[in-house]
């Protein structure tokens, strides 16, 4: 066990490298997910918006642009 | 409305392709980290050190194939106004800057024990620097105009210039004297790496690829998004 | 429809030359800076003195067998292209690659008696990977093709 962790005497450049890499693909895997996320919670809420808005200007009917997107 | 006509066919296709890509990043990243770790051998010259080439060498492929994928997707832009082409080369450039980074990173971090130093200006370093400043510039260049897209278009227009340094890039090691040594893997008379050190490199390579794939289509589908919040506000404003 | 035709196939027409242009320029300019591209320099450069004199350069090839002998803090070996030989003077911390029969590329000058000084010595290793039970075996069937013959042979000398 101690020698795996030792990497031969380069555990100072093994194990660092090892670390960055996770680190650096977990936070661009973290920041593009909640990224999408919030957006998709901000479209949501615009179509619901411009929905109902429409709905309170045409009357119950003709569904809109926003719809098909 | 052609402009968002493809992108409802796109969102089904990703969201079908998303939970294999995500079940193959996982397997083959975490497979492959445990045996380039611990269950492969280390090298009759660089012992240990050579498990650095697990993640440097899938990160250099990586950030030349996304740079690549990038360039496609913006002559495509350029060309045929393909609305989906501009999201892609956009979703494509930090994931691949990433790669890129951790190509230079982990290269130093093995270059410093077994070259003797951390970073020298040969060919095939320099070149891969650059790489890494054409992402930056790419990335800076979209969002340096009022209009988004004529920076859309200034950034593809980018893209494509610097793809001659994709080709510079790999035969750098074979056109000038480097310290960086040739290739071993995809060459002429087969790799020059024993299969035990082979198959690790191969899966963590599917594993970036898998990464990468994952990570491009839930940008592309934040693209849409926004593309759709933007238009849901001009609406709003003129309708 | 002729016309949106048209002009796509313009635009495709533009990207296209715009690249091959591109590319002949690069082509163009990386073929005038060859020699300034030039990470270092082999033995059989500097013999035929493409090196100024007092001009501090890297000199690159592979340590000669047998050639490396240390005394004190000073390292002296030859440095080789199997083509000329180069005598090489070092004192600092040698890279953990650097031995007997490896690539290296040493940055330096050379003095009044062709000894290259060298200020600073990295190790160059070639592209082969393998564990050490199989370097063994390759080496006992006779079969060893390693760092020997192919750190050399893809350097050769280009001009």
């Amino acid at each position: 066990m101690s020698g795996f962790l030792s990497m031969g005497g380069y555990a100072g450049y093994v194990w660092p490298a090892y670390a960055l890499t996770l680190v650096v693909l977990g936070a661009l895997c973290v920041a593009t997910v909640s990224s999408l996320r919030r957006k998709q919670k901000m479209l949501d809420l615009l179509q619901s918006s411009v929905r109902s808005a429409r709905r309170r200007r045409d009357g119950n009917q003709t569904p809109g642009a926003g719809e098909t997107a | 409305m052609h402009r968002f006509a493809n992108p409802t066919r796109f969102l089904r296709l990703a969201d079908a392709i998303l939970p294999w890509s995500i079940a193959a990043t996982v397997l083959a990243l975490g497979s492959g980290l445990v045996w380039a770790l611990a269950f492969s051998p280390a090298d009759y010259q660089q012992g240990d050190t050579v498990r650095i080439m697990y993640l440097h060498v899938p990160a250099a492929w990586m950030g030349l194939f996304a740079y690549t994928a990038m360039a496609v997707a913006s002559a495509v832009a350029l060309i045929w106004k393909h609305p989906l082409a501009d999201l892609a080369a956009k979703a494509s450039a930090p994931v691949g800057a990433c790669f890129t980074f951790l190509c230079l990173v982990t290269g130093s971090l093995w270059g410093k024990p077994m070259w003797g130093t951390w970073w020298v200006w040969d060919a095939r370093l320099t070149s891969m620097l650059i790489l890494l400043f054409l992402y930056l510039g790419y990335m800076a260049l979209q969002g340096a105009f009022d209009d988004p897209q004529r920076g859309q278009k200034a950034a593809a227009v980018l893209a494509l210039v610097g793809f001659v340094n994709v080709p510079i890039i790999k035969f750098s090691v074979d056109w000038w004297n480097t310290l960086h040594q040739p290739a071993s893997v995809v060459k002429m008379g087969g790799p020059a790496i024993d299969p035990a050190m082979l198959v690790p490199l191969l899966v963590m390579t599917v594993g970036f690829k898998a990464y990468y794939v994952t990570l491009l289509l839930l940008r592309i589908k934040a693209e849409v998004a926004d593309a759709k919040i933007r238009s849901l506000r001009l609406t709003e404003i003129h309708g | 429809m002729s016309r949106a035709a048209t002009r796509k196939k313009r635009r495709l027409y533009m990207v296209v030359a715009g690249l091959l242009l591109l590319g002949t320029a690069t082509a163009l300019v990386l073929t005038a800076f060859q020699d300034n591209l030039v990470f270092f320099y082999s033995p059989t450069d500097v013999q035929a003195k493409k090196v100024g004199e007092d001009r501090r350069f890297r000199l690159g090839g592979l340590v000669k067998d047998g050639s490396v002998v240390k005394t004190g803090s000073e390292v002296r070996f030859t440095v080789t292209d199997m083509n000329a030989d180069l005598p090489v003077s070092y004192s600092g911390i040698l890279p953990d690659l650097f031995r007997e029969g490896q690539g290296v590329v040493a940055e330096g000058k050379l003095d009044r008696s062709g000894v290259f000084i060298a200020k600073e010595v990295l190790a160059k290793h070639d592209e082969n990977y393998m564990p050490p039970e199989v370097a063994e075996a390759l080496k006992k069937s006779g079969q060893w093709t390693g760092a020997q013959t192919d750190a050399a042979s893809h350097k050769a000398p280009q001009n």
